[in-house]
């Protein structure tokens, strides 16, 4: 790959109060291909995804995306320069309604009608539960919600976390649909994922994670052939998974 | 700090310190000066005014360090200390007033109020383990409010707004004259034996509190206190150390409340209970340095020995502004509690330690360069 | 949450309204139930912005009834810079000065509360044990800024003429000061929720109350909202302050320190981040508060405090806590 890296990470070190748990991750992300990040619990992939937002300070090294640092700016600013984070509980206002949550993703001149449209054909259930309050939505229902809200302006890129956790196997189906179209489209998309039939489906390149640091770079077809790697990088294999 | 040298070598005033000095040359020399000064009130002083306020300044020595037990370290705000200060002090009332100046109704009212002002230190201890900080001082609030609210309905038994006044034992009574001469240049009456006794018992309190803080015990508080998982994960029952220190905090307020009892023969919803006295724990507390012991009681003399001379100063400058009304009015003489405030606003935000942990931190940096 | 969640404390009002209904006469409970209203609107006017605030950084501002108290002089200032108006029979002029007080009220503490949120809140944010500090000190210079502005002593709060006096309705008098302030603060209710419910601004606040990183991760600044709901939430702390001592008829510097407590008890019944919460709050308080002081004078002080603690029983986050908290 000849092409610039869209996002990159240099020796970034991560604190949260007195635990080190970000040890120099070093990290390239490609545009319009989708980078699964893997690993064991615990092994700091949520931490890459809340410091790559701004939401932890990374303590040492260097964010850069496109031209920009990202080190130096606060959340909103990262998020403004076409950033799209769905975090692992979902971040789903329970309070407020389906039409609500999904208002909050676009810009400050609301909908726009052919942008709604088209997500709210994607995803029919939303049109359903308009006017519903999102707390009263199923688990995977407030996922597809997160993920239609993240759809709702242009984005350079999709920072998606564990969208699978806890799903029924039906609503995974249509979440991997919605990351197919989405990557059809030509998003750029660093997902965390756990279910590694997912991440094999969806991903151009992998990533291993292990003890706060990056520990096996490869393309996801490699990773996924190599069931020895597999067990000895996460533990499992692809047939085992299954 | 580590000492290297065994306890029993230890001098014996350090022991007595339980090995926690100021820290500071600044801050022992206002200790000793304290020290000095409340040991020797009767003599130093003529009037029966000062050595009341030197009686005063004592039990708020007491009373604030007790409460600095609680903010600085167990880590938690509550606006109810005066509820256990205005037990104590009814306690005693109450007894006194109700069967006679005898020591046996003084024992059985103290005990009665210390006693029912653990209890509720206990309960207060448990409900701050269920509802977050910034809801339990608000709850506390109102819960000193009840306090009040109770003392000045419940007429019959407190006497309500009018409050309690009370003969002492004959021992502490001011009308106590053994010798009708002076012994040593000193008039022995009851009001020096009072005064005597406050100063022994605030003196025996805060050793105590010393001693309570450097012990496991105190090196427990402060692990709750930074980390209250990291305790209760350690095996540190959390909720046995703090109902155990929000009541000895409270014993030890309610005692404090049960000397100023004795002190002015008098108890009343105001003189114990009022906002004004906890915001005045508060100040002292806050501004002399909170979770230093040493800091409430420097800040407990400082707040009273402000109100006796900060008002001639304001005075002062009320006068020499007199042509600029409203500048004048900020420096009325009245207004002192104005710039207390100011400086307690200022501690808080620029220097959080106070008086003393700003002392000692300096003297640390000093050591090590 | 689910709907009954939202009706219960409804009803739990219209129970206390009815419960007052059989304990006593009819004209009694007529008039004391405007007067409940009444102060529990004011009462909701002063906790609005406190709950808010509190939802959205968590942030709680002890200092809050600081607000209350300098809303409260602006108003006497301003009654007593314009005589003739209060005086006058004529009642848009009356309608005039109660609007001119109110809006004194609004920029005087609006303002204080721009003041403090710069140079004071700022710093503590996410420090409890500070901010509980520095909010209560600033509570204390408040009220002594105040007895340097306006003296030690109370000042009179002479409402105007129109609005002095009773109604007589079904053989009951409601004084007619009480159905004005019930009104105002019932329209500035529904104004809350209106421009909570469906303006952008709104849905920002109130999605912040829930989850304020999501907000921020989504690219909207936390910050410069919550300054503004700070300010707006002291003008309205102003207001209810100065109509609370234009209906006492008088206003000293202790006036947001002895509120203290109650708005505190509103807030916490109420649910802290709940401004619907906080409005049944004010309302349960307000009428408890009076018909408790017909029934039973001496425990008049005590009911509120019992009223928080039942009701923390019932629900230990208040009767609609906001958020996940």
């Amino acid at each position: 790959m000849t092409e610039q890296p869209l996002l990159v990470l240099k020796g970034v070190h991560t604190h949260i109060g007195r635990y080190h748990i970000l040890q120099g991750v070093d990290l390239e992300v490609y545009a319009q291909r989708v980078s699964v990040l893997l690993g064991r619990n615990g092994a700091g992939k949520t931490t890459t995804l809340r410091t790559i937002l701004g939401l932890w300070h990374a303590s040492a090294g260097e964010i850069s995306f496109d031209q920009h640092r990202l080190n130096t700016l606060d959340p909103p600013a990262i998020a403004r320069l076409g950033i799209a984070y769905v975090p692992e509980n979902m971040g789903i206002f329970s309070g407020l309604s389906v039409r609500e949550n999904l208002l909050l993703g676009t810009g400050p001149k609301g909908f726009r009608n052919s942008r709604l449209e088209e997500v709210l054909a994607s995803f029919p259930l939303l049109r359903e539960k308009w006017n519903l309050p999102a707390g009263t939505l199923s688990g995977g229902q407030k996922q597809i919600l997160a993920i239609a809200r993240a759809m709702m302006l242009p984005r350079r890129l999709f920072v998606v976390d564990e969208p699978t956790k806890g799903l029924a196997p039906a609503m995974v189906d249509v979440l991997l649909d919605a990351f197919l179209r989405l990557k059809e489209g030509g998003a750029t998309i660093l997902l965390v994922e756990q279910n590694f039939a997912m991440a094999a489906t969806l991903g151009d390149d992998a990533a291993v994670m292990e003890d706060g640091r990056i520990v096996h770079v490869s393309s996801m077809a490699a990773l996924a052939q190599d069931e020895a790697l597999q067990t000895r990088l996460l533990g499992l294999s692809l047939a085992s998974h299954q | 700090m580590h000492s290297f040298s065994p306890p029993s070598r230890r001098s014996f005033g350090l022991r007595l310190l339980s090995g926690d000095t100021p820290g500071h040359p600044v801050a022992s020399f206002l200790m000793a000066v304290l020290v000095f000064v409340l040991a020797f009130a009767p003599l130093l002083f003529a009037g029966t005014r000062a050595v009341a306020t030197a009686a005063r300044v004592a039990i708020f020595v007491v009373l604030a360090a007790s409460y600095d037990l609680l903010l600085g370290y167990t880590g938690i705000v509550s606006f109810a200390h005066t509820l256990f200060f205005g037990l104590g002090a009814y306690g005693v009332a109450i007894a006194l007033a109700g069967s006679g100046p005898s020591w046996s109704a003084l024992f059985v009212g103290s005990a009665a109020g210390i006693g029912f002002a653990a209890l509720l230190g206990i309960g207060i201890a448990l409900l701050s383990l269920r509802v977050r900080a910034i809801f339990f001082s608000m709850i506390t609030l109102a819960v000193a409010s009840v306090g009040q609210v109770l003392a000045s309905q419940l007429h019959d038994i407190t006497g309500g707004e009018d409050g309690l006044t009370f003969s002492v034992p004959p021992l502490l009574s001011p009308s106590f004259h053994p010798f009708t001469e002076p012994v040593l240049g000193v008039r022995i009456d009851g009001r020096l034996n009072t005064y005597y006794l406050i100063f022994v018992v605030s003196l025996v309190l805060f050793l105590l509190l010393l001693r309570l803080v450097n012990s496991p015990f105190g090196r427990v508080l402060r692990a709750i206190r930074e980390n209250e998982f990291r305790a209760e994960a350690l095996g540190y029952r959390v909720v046995v150390y703090r109902s155990l220190a929000s009541a000895i905090a409270a014993a030890m307020a309610a005692i404090a409340g049960t000397l100023m009892a004795l002190l002015l023969r008098y108890n009343g919803p105001a003189t114990t209970l009022s906002f004004s006295i906890m915001i005045d724990i508060l100040l002292m507390v806050v501004i002399g340095g909170m979770g230093t012991l040493y800091g409430p009681a420097i800040g407990a003399a400082l707040m009273v020995l402000a109100q006796y001379y900060l008002e001639p100063a304001l005075q002062f400058l009320a006068e020499l502004t007199a042509p600029f009304p409203l500048l004048s009015a900020v420096f009325q003489p009245d207004r002192w509690l104005l710039w207390l405030g100011f400086l307690f606003m200022l501690v808080v935000m620029y220097f959080p330690a106070g008086i003393v942990g700003s002392l000692r931190a300096r003297g640390l940096y000093s050591q090590t360069r | 949450m689910k709907p009954s969640e939202r009706t219960l404390p409804v009803l739990l009002v219209l129970l206390i309204a009815a419960l007052g209904f059989a304990a006593m006469p009819f004209t009694d409970w007529l008039t004391l139930s405007a007067a409940g209203l009444a102060m529990g609107m004011m009462l909701f006017l002063m906790v609005a912005g406190l709950t808010l605030i509190f939802g959205l950084m968590d942030v709680l501002n002890f200092a809050h009834g600081a607000f209350i108290t300098f809303g409260a002089f602006a108003a006497g200032t301003v009654f007593a810079r314009f005589p003739q108006l209060v005086a006058s029979d004529r009642w848009e002029e009356n309608l005039l000065i109660l609007a001119l007080a109110a809006l004194a009220a609004a920029l005087l503490s609006g303002a204080l509360g721009f003041g403090f949120e710069r140079v004071a809140i700022g710093r503590v944010y996410g420090a409890h044990l500070r901010q509980i500090l520095l909010t209560t000190g600033a509570l204390i210079v408040a009220e002594q800024l105040a007895i340097v502005i306006w003296g030690p002593d109370a000042i009179p709060v002479l409402k105007p003429a129109g609005l002095r006096g009773s109604f007589l309705i079904a053989g009951a008098a409601i004084e007619k000061y009480r159905v004005v302030a019930a009104l105002f603060g019932l329209f500035v209710f529904l104004l809350l929720q209106g421009i909570l419910a469906h303006t952008r601004i709104g849905i920002i606040v109130r999605a912040g109350v829930e989850n304020r990183e999501m907000v921020e991760a989504l690219g909207y600044r936390i910050r410069p909202l919550f300054a503004g709901v700070f300010v707006a939430g002291a003008a309205l702390a102003g207001v209810g302050g100065a109509m609370w001592a234009t209906y006492a008829a008088t206003v000293t510097a202790s006036l947001g320190s002895d509120l203290t407590v109650l708005i505190f008890i509103v807030v916490i019944i109420g649910g802290l981040g709940s401004v619907g919460g906080s409005f049944l709050g004010a309302l349960l308080v307000g009428l408890v508060t009076n018909y408790v002081g017909f029934l039973a004078p001496k425990l008049a002080l005590l009911s509120n405090i019992l009223l928080m603690a039942a009701i923390l029983l019932w629900r230990p986050r208040g009767l609609l806590a906001a958020g996940g908290r």
